[in-house]
């Protein structure tokens, strides 16, 4: 459980070689006539984070559902190399008549796991992210901040080896989600699962992942993919440094370039 | 009492808490109380000042009312009997109607077809005017008990078919999405997350509903006058025989029917909604 992030083993699969989700030539075109995304290929390999940053209506929630199965790409496909998924939504989408904890229950009661067992499960992943002592709030008795542990929680119950994020800390202050990001980390380097996070953030982006993906504006293309160098564990003094000043100016005028 | 309570407690907490308590009865009640006796000084204005003598009997003054009506027992013991006909019919009323209207709108949510069958009628049942049905439903069921029942529920269904559908189609769709994502199944679906997310709007339906189903069971007294006299039934007696003060007395005693029944079901949403967000509570009321 608490080795390196690059060294986990993952269960072997037939097929695609190393990697544990992919996109092959997934393409996007809404009844209505949107053309949200075009032609998407991109693995993701264990123990790899990849953040997506793009334009405002690119298509990344869109690719993150057809990842995940809520929606059926119109082209393409999506190899997906393990049934452990996890999906964090833009909002945390809590059900406000739960406590924190019958919430962070909530999916393995839907998979009908053993009470005891479940139970267990909430408790790790509660600790994990920090709620341990408010798991009978309810979740309007909590913050924003404490709300998205609690969604983080819920998905971690379900302990993925694919994790979805759809800017999960967009609402969320500076402090708190540079805090967030940092708990994100630590949980990602002992859970050691794959990665997609989408962000507006940049910085975010790089703080996070060992690669960036910046797509182009509607129909979303993936127009560049920046590694992230720098070695976990990153500690927050890495957002000051040059090496991470000049990488986000990179990906910012890739971004901008893809912008029109 | 209040020794027991100092020897577990600070005093001056205490007293600190029960001074901004009775502040807070005096703000809250205080409004009212005034509005209160204003009404009651118009009512003797209008008995003494406004009408003579011989036309008194159209606005008693309230303490005949209250003499009357209240402290004469016989007259007060037939009253409470008929408040507890009527409760008795319209909470029956409101528990077929509930029962109904719930099963419907659950029905309706669960498929288009259904809800295309059936919910125009329902919208018909609403604008029916069920005044115009007493006659025939009396025909076919007789003058009693049971067609109190029968009209109180038909009116009544109504709101909770309408409020509850409400509530179980608008569950957030990142909800759905995460019970899709779990694949969960039309029941854990409907058990786990339509009927509590539609919950704010149940009680708000069944609220609606118990007001109606008293009203319901109040006109349905006037048309079946068979079996033990309901509130509805005294009033046309009182009517026709000029008793006004104990027909004052009776409209107060099912109006205050009406307000407890309102009252218990605010209690009991406030007590489910309790721990939901405040826009949970908005919607609901
Ligand atoms: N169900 C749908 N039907 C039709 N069009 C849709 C649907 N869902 C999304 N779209 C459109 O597809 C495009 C991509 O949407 P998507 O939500 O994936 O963008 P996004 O990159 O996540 O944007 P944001 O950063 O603002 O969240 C948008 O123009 C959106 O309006
Ligand atoms: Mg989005």
């Amino acid at each position: 459980m608490t080795e390196g992030a690059t060294t986990v083993a993952v269960r072997p699969t037939e097929g695609a070689a190393r990697s544990l989700l992919a996109f092959r030539g997934v393409e996007m075109v809404f009844p209505n006539g949107v053309h949200a995304v075009d032609t998407v290929d991109m693995d993701i390999a264990p123990g790899e984070f990849v953040s997506l940053v793009g334009p405002s209506g690119c298509g990344k929630s869109t690719l993150l559902r057809i990842a995940s199965g809520l929606a059926r790409p119109t082209a393409g496909e999506v190899v997906l190399n393990t049934g452990h998924i996890a999906y964090v939504f833009q909002d945390p989408t809590l059900l406000p008549w739960r406590t924190v904890r019958q919430n962070v229950e909530l999916c393995n009661q839907l998979k009908k796991l053993p009470k005891a067992e479940r139970a267990e499960k909430a408790r790790q992943a509660i600790e994990m992210v920090g709620l341990a002592g408010f798991e009978n709030r309810h979740p309007n008795q909590l913050s924003g901040g404490m709300r998205m542990r609690a969604s983080l929680a819920r998905a971690l119950t379900l302990e993925p080896e694919v994790f979805l994020f759809d800017e999960p800390f967009g609402a969320i202050d500076e402090i708190t989600r540079e805090r967030l990001n940092s708990e994100l980390l630590r949980i990602f380097r002992t859970r050691a699962f794959a990665g997609v996070f989408v962000t507006h953030s940049i910085a975010e982006a790089v703080f996070l992942s060992t690669r960036v993906a910046v797509m182009s504006a509607r129909p979303g293309r993936i127009i560049g993919e920046f590694d992230v160098p720098f070695p976990y564990p990153r500690e927050p003094e890495l957002r000051s440094t040059p090496e991470f000043a000049a990488l986000t100016g990179e990906i910012g005028r890739c971004l901008r370039s893809g912008a029109q | 009492m209040t020794s027991i309570i100092a020897t577990m407690a600070p005093a001056e907490p205490v007293t600190f808490a029960r001074q901004a308590r009775m502040r807070g009865y005096v703000t809250m009640g205080g409004p009212p109380l005034i509005v209160f006796a204003l009404f009651v000084a118009v009512w003797y204005l209008i008995s003494y000042g406004l009408l003579s003598e011989r036309r008194r009997f159209l606005l008693p003054p309230p303490h005949d009312v209250v003499s009357v009506g209240f402290l004469d027992w016989h007259n007060f013991a037939e009253i409470l009997a008929g408040l507890g006909s009527t409760a008795a019919i319209s909470l029956a009323g409101f528990a077929i109607a509930g029962t109904i209207g719930f099963t419907l709108a659950v029905v309706m949510s669960q498929s288009v077809a259904m809800e295309r069958s059936f919910y125009p009628y329902a919208v018909a049942l609403q604008t029916l005017p069920v005044l115009a049905m007493t006659p025939l439903v009396g025909l076919w069921f007789g003058f009693d008990t049971f067609s109190r029942i029968l009209i109180c529920s038909i009116l009544a269904l109504f709101p909770i078919i309408t409020n509850t559908l409400f509530g179980l189609k608008s569950v957030e769709p990142s909800q759905r999405d995460l019970f899709d994502l779990m694949k969960a199944g039309r029941w854990t679906r409907l058990w786990r997350l339509e009927i509590p997310a539609a919950l704010p709007n149940i009680l708000t339906g069944l609220r609606i509903s118990g007001g109606l189903s008293v009203i319901g069971a109040i006109v349905a007294d006037f048309f079946f006058r068979q079996g033990d006299p309901g509130i509805g039934r005294l009033l046309d007696i009182y009517r026709a025989s000029l008793e006004t003060e104990r027909l004052y007395a009776a409209i107060i005693c099912s109006s205050l029917l009406g307000l407890a029944l309102f009252l218990t079901n605010t209690l009991i949403s406030r007590h489910v909604l309790r721990n939901w967000h405040a826009s949970a509570h908005s919607k609901s009321s």
